[in-house]
């Protein structure tokens, strides 16, 4: 019984995570809409865009190979997968222990690596471009990932992220290093999931684009599934970031049915208070040159090494 | 038993290769060599891994010297390296059962190769002095002389001639070495080694010269430089067992003295694995980013494995000098694995470099491109390697990496600040070295494979033949299934892991699910298994439930490319432009670069032109020095070939008495 009811919350876990990623990009967008003093599109606006895109026939280059089309699904399932491993209203389900943080990062990684080769297959100069600059922005994010996830870890003695979760909500205390941890993880999160200052999810047709150059010759399906797992990328660092800086509320796996739903007010409620900055943030900065995103990711991957040497240091002090 | 049949199956080995020259006119001369030199070594990797009674073999064989004869030994560590030598071995037999038709004088391989199989499988065999460096310096002449089979182009000579310039360096090291630890009395065997109690200077001095030697084999920076230079030159096949195994024997090299030889360590021996494993791992993968040429992208690319392995076992060494037998369990036996991981997906991308090779007759990425379409099958497989070597879940590479990160995450426990202070910083260039080396297979496979074919070669290839494919899906199957059930591996390195660091991990194979967790469960676990299936499930359902929902037809049209399509294949994206953000963004560290852009005036009708030169630092800094260091010695010795005969008795008897005297002291 326990067990149908774990593969249960693993399972509404799994769903949740696939029916908020758009909403949470609607709600972004609304909030700068606003900000920016429109009205902007309805908050289910990136769900009608998937719905309408999947019922399109898909145009495919002349070029493109199998792995073209495979790379959509491969893209997707290691997002959703990667997604499910992240806590967001309870720890410790059924499928939490599969996996460790440096897997997560290694996930996504998989993810950029196929979505990598999709921009190279059809043999336009565009999407060489995207590819090229998303490869020189992975090759620095992921090792700050790797060093952020080296000081949450050896903080709380494990790299399992329900671990790691359940320590910051019960012993937490303010370390230098947490917050090292804390800054580099935002740098690498705005860079993963290409939003301003180091890309710009809305634009076509600028030299800027990385991500959107990749996916230029997508259409149909593919795009609505690749579209998808970006926004559930967002969503997956958003709850990266909540669970272990911002753990309250988290329900526990052997927790009741009443304590779970409890978890995911919470985590609606943290997800709308990251939209909300992350919104706030994107007006009020500029698109910055793509030379200087190395500078700006290697000052997370540095805020990384110093944190983890914090920690190395102080632990046997 | 499993022993005197190795040995029985190394001595065929050796008649293969005589054989050959034997069996020279007739017609299928390749597929005999290959094909007997595929089968000995699947017996050898049998006798390998066949459960033994006892726990160490050993035997004494009449050749050699006189009063020691030829010790040999099999335990587990050698077992492990003999099963690593031969697997590689014999599917690089395989492949050149298919790819050795496109030799154009097979005479200069064929006596060679088995030749080559033999002398590894014989060091990892040896258990003394005398035998060890025989077999060591049997396989480096052999490699020898396989790296200049092709010695009709200028290249392949000079490749061939540091080659030997740095393997004869590397066995006068280990020379020194074995000197020093055999000392006076002469007692060169293993077991009499062990015994002798050492010196601390005397430990330092012997694992200076062994990692001087062992690391110029393995391509430790900065002794790398042949590397780049020797693997290109080779037959594919060649540069597979070179690339994925003799590196492999190297570091074999390196664990039994600092491992075993040595008896117990001190902290800081530690310090020198780590210090070049992290430059090896740097400087190999930002190499590996800028390579036009295939095979030397591969070639530094193994530059950065094996630096990946050092640091797996200077952090051994480290932890077992601290007598912290669990942690130092774990990084032993994340270097074991890597070192089994790299020589599966680093044979099978040497493999299908050589079936592109065989293809198009190209190893310019530059004029590449497409091949996706023409050779789907080696297409698959060196795409599923890439992602191996990425270290990409849920294949193997990730795997040994992944325990590389747990040890680096027990370090805060060591006593040293040396040491806690080095081991993050170490830990950084490890993650960076993992991120870089995901981009440099990006760009490898993307301007390979993908895009549009870049020149008629490229457009006119074919797919490559069964036995090739064969041998490469193979590879691939077997990364897939380290992967997904690493829990085996783990225990299997085990006995090796007790032996030498005096700890074992514990015995995953308990563990429910197939998981594997290096210490407990609730600090960090990992399930290839279930990534894989979870994966596959995902991307299989999302694909069906779209397809049955919104049945929509897929049309194939131009493409679109922002409204601009040209149809010149020479507008996309070229491998150095692909480079250009890393090079520029972290370049600096590993070598200098020279752009040379001749832009024509308005006006002027010539092309204009664009280069990159990329200047290796160390050759700029440590290789050129000496090498103007030699000349000017060699130039002021040169005198003394114009002395006359009672000249030379005198300097005879001046180096005769200046001998004595350091006997005598």
């Amino acid at each position: 019984m326990t067990f149908l009811f774990d593969l249960f919350a693993q399972g509404a876990q799994m769903a949740l995570v696939l029916a908020l990623s758009p909403l949470l990009i609607g709600f972004t967008r609304k909030v700068k809409a606003r900000l920016l003093r429109r009205r902007g599109p309805p908050l289910l606006q990136p769900w009608y865009d998937l719905l309408r895109l999947l019922k399109k026939e898909v145009v495919l280059a002349e070029d493109a190979s199998w792995l073209y089309r495979a790379a959509p699904y491969v893209i997707f399932a290691t997002t959703w997968v990667a997604a499910a491993l992240v806590p967001t209203f309870a720890t410790g389900l059924m499928f939490s222990w599969t996996a460790d943080l440096i897997a997560l990062a290694a996930l996504l990684g998989a993810g950029r690596f196929f979505l990598a080769l999709a921009g190279m297959d059809v043999g336009t100069s565009f999407g060489g471009i995207g590819s090229s600059r998303e490869t020189m922005f992975g090759s620095l994010a992921e090792p700050a990932t790797i060093m952020i996830a080296f000081i949450v870890s050896l903080i709380a003695g494990s790299t399992q992220l329900s671990e790691v979760a359940a320590y910051m909500a019960s012993d937490f205390e303010l370390r230098v290093s947490v917050l090292f941890a804390l800054i580099g993880l935002i740098i690498v999160a705005i860079a993963e999931n290409g939003r301003i200052p180091v890309d710009n999810p809305a634009t076509h047709l600028e030299l800027t684009m990385v991500h959107e150059a990749m996916i230029l010759e997508y259409s149909g399906r593919h795009l609505a599934v690749i579209e998808l797992a970006a926004a559930m990328k967002l969503l997956l660092y958003v709850s990266l970031i909540a669970c272990v800086f911002f753990p309250f509320g988290l329900a526990r796996h052997d927790a009741s049915l009443e304590a779970m739903g409890y978890g995911v007010v919470f985590y609606v409620v943290k997800l709308f208070v990251a939209g909300f900055l992350l919104a706030l943030f994107e007006t009020s900065t500029a698109k910055m040159r793509v030379f200087r995103v190395p500078d700006f990711l290697g000052a997370a991957l540095m805020l990384g090494l110093l944190g983890t040497l914090l920690v190395f240091v102080t632990r046997s002090l | 038993m499993p022993l005197d049949f190795a040995l029985l199956c190394v001595g065929a080995l050796l008649i293969v290769g005589a054989a050959s020259i034997y069996w020279r006119d007739r017609e299928d001369v390749a597929r005999l060599v290959y094909g007997a030199t595929g089968g000995l070594c699947a017996a050898i990797f049998l006798s390998a891994v066949v459960p033994r009674g006892a726990h160490a073999l050993s035997t004494v064989l009449p050749l050699g010297l006189p009063w020691l004869g030829m010790h040999f030994r099999l335990d587990p560590l050698s077992a492990f390296f003999l099963a690593v030598v031969n697997l590689g071995g014999a599917a690089a037999s395989v492949y050149a059962i298919g790819y050795g038709a496109h030799e154009k004088s097979p005479m200069r391989v064929l006596p060679f190769f088995p030749a080559f199989i033999a002398g590894m499988n014989a060091v990892v065999l040896a258990d003394d002095a005398f035998a060890f460096l025989v077999a060591w310096e049997f396989m480096s002449l052999t490699s020898w002389a396989l790296v200049i089979s092709q010695h009709d182009r200028r290249e392949n000579r000079a490749a061939a001639y540091i080659y030997l310039l740095m393997a004869s360096f590397g066995t006068l090291c280990l020379l020194m070495a074995f000197g020093i630890l055999g000392g006076a009395t002469g007692a060169y065997d293993f077991a009499s080694i062990r015994e002798t109690p050492k010196d601390a200077w005397k430990s330092g001095l012997v694992l200076a010269f062994v990692i001087l030697g062992a690391g110029s084999k393995a391509g430790l920076v900065p002794l790398h430089i042949w590397l780049p230079l020797a693997h290109p030159a080779a037959p594919s096949h060649v540069s597979a067992l070179m690339s994925g195994v003799m590196t492999k024997v190297a570091i074999y090299g390196f664990i039994r003295f600092a491992f075993d030889l040595l008896g117990a360590p001190a902290f800081w021996w530690g310090l020198h694995p780590l210090v070049f494993g992290a430059a090896s791992a740097l400087v190999g993968v930002l190499f590996a980013t800028v390579q036009s040429d295939l095979k030397k992208l591969l070639a530094y690319s193994t530059i950065e494995n094996i630096g990946i392995i050092f640091i797996a076992l200077g952090l051994a060494l480290a932890f077992k000098a601290n007598g912290q037998a669990l942690p130092a369990a774990l990084a032993f036996t994340a270097a074991l694995f890597h070192v089994f991981n790299h020589s599966l997906f680093k044979s099978a991308l040497f493999f299908g470099a050589g079936a592109v090779l065989g293809a198009t007759g190209e190893k310019n990425i530059e004029k590449l491109g497409g091949l996706i379409r023409a050779m789907p099958q080696t297409a698959f497989v060196f795409l599923g390697a890439c992602v191996a070597i990425s270290a990409l879940p849920p294949l193997n590479g990730f795997v040994s990496e992944w325990l590389v990160f747990q040890a680096i995450l027990l370090s805060p426990s060591l006593p040293q600040w040396v040491l806690k202070l080095l081991t993050p910083a170490v830990g950084v260039a490890l993650a960076l070295s993992a991120a870089l080396g995901a981009g440099a297979y990006v760009r490898a496979f993307g301007v390979v494979f993908l895009g549009r074919p870049r020149s008629p070669a490229a457009q006119q290839a074919r797919e490559t033949d069964k036995w090739s494919l064969g041998a490469m899906s193979g590879m691939l199957f077997l990364c897939l299934l380290a992967g997904v059930l690493p829990s085996f591996m783990i225990d299997t390195i085990s006995p090796a892991a007790m032996d030498y660091v005096g700890g074992r991990m514990p015995s995953q194979a308990d563990i429910a699910w197939l998981s594997i967790a290096p210490i407990a469960e609730s600090r960090s676990s990992y399930n290839g298994l279930l990534v894989f299936g979870f994966i596959t499930f995902s991307s299989l359902a999302a694909m069906q439930t779209i397809k049955t929902l919104w049945p929509r037809p897929v049309r194939r049209a131009p493409p679109w490319d922002c409204g601009y399509v040209d149809p010149n294949p020479a507008t996309q994206y070229t491998a150095s432009s692909f480079a250009q953000p890393v090079r520029r963004a972290l370049g600096a560290i590993a070598f200098s670069v020279h752009e040379k852009l001749d832009m024509p005036l308005p006006g002027e009708t010539r092309p204009a032109h664009f280069a990159v030169e990329i200047g290796d630092r160390f050759i700029q800094f440590i290789y050129d020095p000496l090498n103007k260091a030699v000349w000017y010695c060699a130039g002021r010795l040169n005198v003394v070939n114009y002395l006359s005969i009672q000249e030379y008795l005198a300097l005879v008897f001046a180096a005769l008495v200046f001998l004595l005297i350091i006997v005598a002291l």
